[in-house]
């Protein structure tokens, strides 16, 4: 039996709440985004290869521009696909 | 002194004598230009995101060096151009992160990037108690239903 103690909430209360974006290169100190590292690049494209906005991964202005320059350059050695379907 | 880096695809076609000695060329090529050699890095046979040259995969070749000046370059990637051993190629010159970045890589300071479990794992356990108690819930209301049907059933009769 479910005592009255076991009930806290009536619903999930973390529903709705944002969470808070931040930038993962500032925070762990990431200087150098190698583009030879595919799974890492993986992180900021979508299903179709294409680089995801600022607005969803939360990265800042310097480091989206590197991420960028980072995917085009592994795109050219044939490391990321330059289209695709289903990627993930 | 600057720091630069040369990946380069090979053809898998060739054999692995003939893919060591086109890696090595182009080693002795940058030496004879004044260039020194950091490390020479063979990533091996690797599956292509696309088709080049109506192949699906080439060998990887990634060598870090230092030049005095970017003079050797231009000859360097003359030369890879060329040659049709040579699938694609890219010419980078390293910042100082990205020395720091290779030279820790070498050294295992740093792996490659490994995508994380799931975290729905976790909460396997706590999820699975509820259902127990939402069955024992259930069975109370039903005698009372039934208690509730039959009088008026007999009403009915009568």
């Amino acid at each position: 039996m479910a005592s009255r103690d076991d009930i806290k909430f009536l619903s999930n209360p973390t529903i709705g709440q944002q969470r808070k974006k931040y930038c993962r290169f500032k925070k762990y100190g990431i200087k150098y985004i190698d583009y030879k590292d595919s799974e890492f690049l993986l992180q900021f494209i979508n299903e179709q290869g294409k680089l995801l906005p600022r607005r969803i991964t939360g990265n800042s202005l310097k480091y989206q521009k590197l991420v960028a320059v980072a995917v085009k350059r592994s795109r050219h050695l044939a490391i990321l696909p330059y289209v695709a379907d289903l990627l993930k | 002194m600057n720091h630069y880096e040369v990946t380069f695809i090979i053809d898998p076609v060739l054999s692995g004598d003939e893919i060591k000695s086109t890696a090595s060329t182009y080693e002795t090529l940058l030496k004879d230009q004044g260039c020194a050699i950091v490390h020479v890095n063979a990533m091996g046979l690797k599956q292509l995101a696309y088709p080049i040259n109506k192949k699906s995969s080439g060998v990887y070749y990634c060598i870090e060096f230092t030049s005095p000046t970017g003079a050797a370059i231009g000859k360097t990637e003359l030369s890879l151009r060329r040659d049709e051993r040579i699938m694609r190629f890219l010419t980078i010159k390293l910042d100082k992160y990205g020395v720091k970045y290779n030279e820790d890589r070498r050294a295992g300071v740093i792996s490659a990037y490994k995508k994380k479990e799931s975290k729905k794992k976790p909460f396997d356990g706590p999820v699975a108690t509820p259902p127990v108690e939402a069955v024992v819930v259930k069975e109370e209301p039903k005698p009372v239903v039934q208690e509730v049907i039959a009088p008026v059933i007999a009403t009915e009769e009568e």
